[in-house]
């Protein structure tokens, strides 16, 4: 790994994100808890990351912190090579449940962040984005007459409008049904391959992961450390019930600490 | 059978008022004018350009105290809700005060403004600061976090966060919030009409007792601030209604 970094470094094609032993320690009724400690990845553009960890573990901290909305306490973030310090419309964090504003309809809360565009080009952008999430005919809909899937896919289009280089996304999918969440994978994979941005994706389901990455970073429980980062060598369209995909799951359930029958 | 929503209360208003008439024929004496009696009272005050003149009169003074608080508790409230550390230095002070009768102010009213529209105007301003204000600081406690993350998230400017997240995301609550104080300042428009001004219908009831004993009068101007009070609440509940403004945080 180390002399990969050297290499990579050398030859001037440096990760995107880079996460260098990175700690946070949260302060509660006057004592320390510490949530994150040494953790350390790289991400390089374009790839699909899970995060993946036992619930409470402190994935969403991870998240949190890399997006700025926290601060860390040790390490540091950076993205290009410019360290994380705030909330930047660069990289849009998607929530897992009432993310998007509900006093705006579809086409506004997708043109939030678009107010500084020539309204042609927003109204161009909007149009696009009600098309790549698939809500056309529900353009003037308010949030409230939307199904839970359809909440998500609309915070998802209000993230892209902005043409972020990474996306985060806190378990998006974790307050849907089952159905609708396998349908929203392959929505996200299908936006993903068209649109080719960083993802880092945390997830407490296994196969939403195994489905989903090219790598699954596997979080401790709390304090969260790295245990392990798995590659899925599998090409989409991914078989679920193909030899690798069962020996990956099956491999993420034992890092989990998970026996293998119920 | 299915009524329209409107006729079942009124239906149920007829009867009472019927009741209360026959009641009223078969003991005739001094508890209460019958509602003919009552409706004739308010047919006089037409007639002698009382009515609107008194309705105008509370409603003016109504505005201006209801108004100056809402522009100024909100704005106020919504700071320090915003930033806690302004909210723990104001929060015992706003308890105490917020307990004090707006009524108990009235001879300081009189002491400061005289015996006027302004004293009036002042009572109404505090007995609607403290409850806006509060209204305006919880409601910015009740913003879910996930609002403030995104909208934060997106770069807007101080001013534009203030408007496009924090405004639309209290204003359901401020809405419920000035509906209510609506209603205590007309309660106590009233209550300073009887004892600092010669107008309104706070005044129109004094003024009808003193004046002769005329209780027709003093019911008619009962009924009217009860009407009046409806009307404002009607009001304020179909701008409740309205469809950006309505959400609730259950269905965000």
């Amino acid at each position: 790994m180390a002399s990969a970094e050297i290499v990579a470094e050398a030859a001037g094609t440096a990760s995107k994100l880079r996460i260098q032993h990175l700690g946070k320690v949260f302060e509660r009724d006057g004592e320390a808890v510490s949530a994150l400690e040494d953790i350390n990845f790289d991400v390089s553009a374009g790839e699909f990351i899970c995060i993946v960890g036992p619930s409470g573990c402190g994935k969403s901290t991870l998240l949190n912190v890399l997006a700025g909305f926290l601060s860390s306490t040790s390490g540091s973030v950076t993205i290009d090579g410019e360290a994380v310090s705030g909330p930047d419309p660069r990289r849009i964090m998607v929530f897992q449940e009432r993310g998007v504003f509900p006093w705006l309809t579809v086409e506004g809360n997708i043109a939030f962040g678009l107010s500084k565009l020539p309204r042609a080009e927003r109204e161009e952008r909007v149009a696009h984005y009600v098309q790549t999430v698939r809500l056309q005919g529900f353009e003037n809909a308010y949030p409230s007459d939307l199904s839970g899937g359809m909440k998500q896919r609309l915070q998802v289009a209000r993230a892209l409008a902005v043409n972020p280089d990474i996306l985060y996304l806190d378990e998006p999918f974790g307050a849907l049904d089952s159905i609708t969440r396998v349908i929203m994978r392959g929505e996200l994979l299908r936006i993903w391959q068209s649109e080719r941005r960083t993802i880092l994706f945390v997830t407490h389901d296994i196969d939403e992961a195994v489905q989903l990455a090219d790598r699954v970073v596997v979080l401790s429980s709390r304090p969260a450390r790295i245990k392990d980062i798995l590659t899925i060598d599998i090409p989409h369209p991914r078989n679920i019930s193909s030899p690798r995909y069962l020996q990956l799951r099956d491999e993420l359930l034992k890092q989990i600490g998970l026996a293998y029958e119920i | 059978m299915k009524l329209p929503f409107w006729l079942r209360p009124v239906l149920f208003i007829a009867v009472l008022l019927a009741v209360w008439q026959v009641a009223i024929d078969r003991h005739p004496g001094q508890l209460l004018p019958a509602p003919t009696g009552v409706a004739l009272g308010i047919l006089d005050l037409i007639r002698h350009g009382l009515l609107l003149k008194y309705v105008v009169a509370s409603l003016f003074r109504v505005t201006w105290g209801f108004g100056l608080a809402a522009l100024t508790a909100i704005p106020l409230g919504l700071m320090l809700g915003w930033y806690r550390r302004g909210e723990m230095a104001f929060y015992p002070l706003v308890q105490v005060f917020r307990p004090i009768s707006p009524l108990a102010w009235i001879p300081i009213a009189i002491l400061w403004f005289g015996v006027g529209d302004l004293a009036a105007i002042f009572l109404i301003f505090v007995g609607c600061f403290f409850p806006l204000l509060l209204t305006a600081m919880s409601a910015v406690h009740n913003i879910p976090a996930v609002y403030i993350n995104a909208g934060r998230n997106f770069g807007l400017s101080s001013s534009a966060f203030v408007s496009r997240v924090l405004y639309p995301a209290v204003v359901p609550q401020l809405l419920t919030g000035l509906r209510i104080t609506l209603g205590i300042a007309w309660l106590v428009v009233v209550a300073a009409e009887m004892i600092a001004v010669s107008s309104g219908l706070g005044f129109l009831i004094v003024d009808a007792r003193n004046a002769g004993n005329r209780y027709d009068l003093v019911v008619a101007g009962m009924v009217m601030i009860g009407v009046i009070g409806l009307l404002l609440d009607l009001v304020m509940r179909s701008l409740e209604r309205v469809r950006s403004f309505h959400w609730s945080t259950s269905e965000g």
